[in-house]
């Protein structure tokens, strides 16, 4: 008791441990900390208090670095936000081309500043709508696409020389890129102004989201086709998006999204090496897309975390010399999984404290999640306060005005150097064990993961980690508190009527060439884009086209982990 | 009881969302029954015949895709033409309210909403096997 009051008394403590022995220590004896451990939601340790011990291994100029300047922990752009909000881009697809057209409209007229899409599961897996296993899917959770035709009509009206498109695809992107590039020179875009992303991150379907048609190596040499050809056909247009948003979404950890997405990426880039291009001429248009979970600092810090290792990989791992191979430039969503059906308004403020924390951290776009997506695609009002929210942040928070606010705070450096140093071993672990796509074939990924949203769901079930209107301040349960989204019952009788009566009405001797063509450049390892793209002009289907390579390649069955 | 009861855990159609598949076969097998996962990208015709085949007492569906109302139909109805009536079908996913009356007019048993309890889930499925 005297050495308290001593303590209390003194000026105050000369250093952290003399801080725990003392001001502390009386303070635990009277109120203890409400649980034994603390740790982020990733499982990480979590003190009571950090300081500048913490920062010994960090060197400020060479770690921390400046905006716009690697290691790009702090941004990769020098004014960050002042010189450009960051751009919202809300993912939109349901129905028919028409029908997301109009959603597109909508979102636009309220301040939208980039546009997404979300196509339909046999789009995603490369089925026409009239085949048998389609029928029931067509244009339930994204916009159905078969032909050409499809994508004018869903392009139509946005000019896309001036608006940024992002298409979330990937086991038939390729497809989807060419038609893309066919759509935007046919409104009279020239080739460099074309802009926009696409997924095309083939190796997370297979360890998280499961969207995929072909074996992993044959898809991973499709994704370096369109690195190449984008490089060349459309130098500003982004071929991939390498995405830890669904790895997080199927239950990973921070760590396991970090490590899972950058060896993706890191994969690409060396696939394409092996091929002979030169890191510098792929690297600059990969581009990344992470998920926003509920832990606030860990999430900031995982996108800082995400800069720092990118870039030393291109750097020191690869040897790309051009900088903007060394920028992991993100877009970002706030959390799906963490939405909850119960007490459904909740789900705002959650969505507003995620995007808060990837403003944060740094992301150059962002969707915002509405209040009603634990159970459909957003109505209109729901899809509006998503957008209003990041318009808040943008123009009333001030969040926007300091570049990297947080860097320097004892906490969010050290947890960026812990979330850097384990993202990096279980990198190196993945490498050592023979890549990507070894990993993927022997289930290890897909059980990392498996073993964490198990854990999750455990401490969910147990209490040790709460859900507010869950298994928390739970409510009896009503009706659907909000208008549901009905869906137009004749869309797939229109839809496959559209694409029937084009598949009878188009020049068939062209289609035939052109698909024999993306059959021979499959086998004899030839760039399959430039074939496509003749194919896609001639109006061949996403179908016709994803069943040439099927021919080719074969269908991928993944092993059953769970 | 002579034997474990025989769960299938099954994702029908095109949708690849299996996170809540996963966890609930987990579930199932840590309450000591026995676990068949058919993976994803099923058909009503190869869920049929993998029940047949296992001799399941149980099959459970996870639907996140918005073709819950599709799936009930076609694969109860595909049950019932086999002459399977023993087996306790249920469903987990996102289902929305006014869809749960319809989906169980179909023939199946009990429809598990986001956030609900795998405890639950495993309750019901004991509950069902002692009362049979």
């Amino acid at each position: 008791m005297d050495k308290t009051k001593e303590a209390a008394a003194s000026p105050g403590s000369p250093d952290v441990e003399t801080w725990k022995r003392t001001t502390l220590a009386a303070s635990v004896k009277r109120i203890p900390p409400r649980q034994e451990a603390f740790t982020t939601l990733s499982g990480l340790p979590v003190k009571e208090l950090y300081t500048a011990d913490d920062l010994q291994g960090v060197d400020p100029a060479k770690d921390i670095g400046f905006p716009g300047e690697y290691p790009y922990t702090r941004g990769v752009h020098p004014t960050m936000y002042r010189a450009r909000p960051w751009t919202i881009r809300q993912v939109a697809g349901f129905g028919t081309a028409e029908d997301t057209n109009g959603r597109y409209k909508y979102l636009l007229a309220h301040g939208e500043t980039g546009l997404s899409t979300d196509f339909d599961l046999p789009t995603l897996l490369g089925y026409d709508s009239d085949h048998p296993v389609a029928v029931p899917e067509i244009g339930k959770i994204g916009v159905a696409v078969d032909t050409v035709d499809d994508v004018h009509l869903l392009m139509k009206d946005i000019p896309l020389d001036q608006v940024s498109t992002s298409y979330t695809i990937n086991a038939s992107a390729f497809v989807l890129m060419g038609m893309y590039e066919v759509v935007a020179k046919a409104q009279g875009v020239r080739a460099e102004q074309i802009t926009g992303t696409i997924q095309n991150d083939i190796l997370k379907e297979y360890t998280a989201q499961n969207e995929y048609i072909y074996p992993p190596a044959d898809a991973v040499r499709l994704v370096v086709d369109t690195m190449e050809y984008a490089a060349k056909a459309m130098p500003r247009y982004n071929p991939v998006s390498v995405s830890g948003y669904h790895i997080r979404d199927a239950g990973s950890t921070a760590v396991q999204e970090l490590a899972f997405t950058l060896a993706a990426g890191h994969c690409y880039v060396t696939e394409a090496v092996e091929r002979g291009l030169s890191a510098d001429f792929v690297a600059p248009r990969v581009s990344f897309f992470w998920n926003i979970q509920n832990d606030f600092f860990e999430e900031i810090c995982k996108l800082r975390a995400a800069r720092r290792l990118w870039g030393r990989m291109m750097r020191d791992w690869v040897g790309a010399k051009d900088p903007r191979s060394w920028m992991m430039r993100a877009h970002s969503q706030t959390s799906s999984v963490s939405l909850t059906a119960q007490q459904p308004g909740n789900n705002i403020a959650r969505t507003a404290i995620q995007a808060l924390a990837a403003v944060l951290g740094g992301t150059q776009s962002l969707h915002t999640n509405s209040k009603d997506e634990a159970y459909q695609i957003p109505s209109e009002g729901a899809i509006k306060i998503a957008v209003r929210t990041q318009q808040i942040l943008a123009l009333e928070n001030r969040v926007a005005d300091v570049v990297d606010p947080l860097g320097g705070s004892y906490y969010v450096e050290s947890l960026t150097t812990e979330l850097e140093e384990e993202a990096e071993s279980l990198i190196r672990e993945v490498l050592d064990r023979g890549g990507m796509v070894q990993s993927i074939e022997d289930g290890f990924i897909q059980r990392q993961i498996a073993d964490a949203s198990a854990a999750y769901q455990q401490a969910v079930e147990a209490k040790r980690e709460f859900i507010v209107g869950v298994n928390v301040h739970a409510e009896p349960e009503g009706d659907l508190p909000f208008e549901p989204f009905v869906l137009d019952p004749g869309l797939a009788e229109r839809q496959i009527k559209r694409t029937q009566g084009i598949r009878r009405s188009r020049a068939q001797a062209e289609v035939a060439g052109a698909l024999k063509a993306v059959e021979e450049a499959a086998r004899n390892r030839e760039n399959t884009m430039p074939s496509t793209v003749r194919a896609i002009e001639a109006h061949a289907t996403v179908g016709e086209i994803c069943d040439v390579l099927r021919g080719v390649y074969g269908e991928y069955r993944a092993p059953i982990v769970y | 009881m002579s034997r474990p009861l025989r769960v299938v855990v099954a994702k029908p159609g095109l949708d690849g969302h299996d996170r809540g598949a996963k966890i609930i076969a987990r579930a199932f097998r840590d309450a000591g029954m026995e676990v068949i996962y058919t993976g994803i990208f099923q058909t009503t015709e190869m869920i049929v015949r993998t029940v047949l085949e296992e001799d399941a007492d149980v099959l459970g569906l996870s639907i996140l895709s918005g073709t819950h109302l599709h799936f009930a139909e076609e694969i109860c109805g595909a049950l019932k033409e086999q002459g399977v009536k023993e087996v306790l079908v249920v469903m987990g996913g996102t289902i929305p309210p006014t869809d749960i009356g319809p989906v169980k007019a179909s023939g199946v048993a009990e429809v598990f909403g986001p956030g609900t309890a795998t405890g639950t889930i495993v309750d019901f499925v004991r509950r069902w096997h002692e009362a049979r």
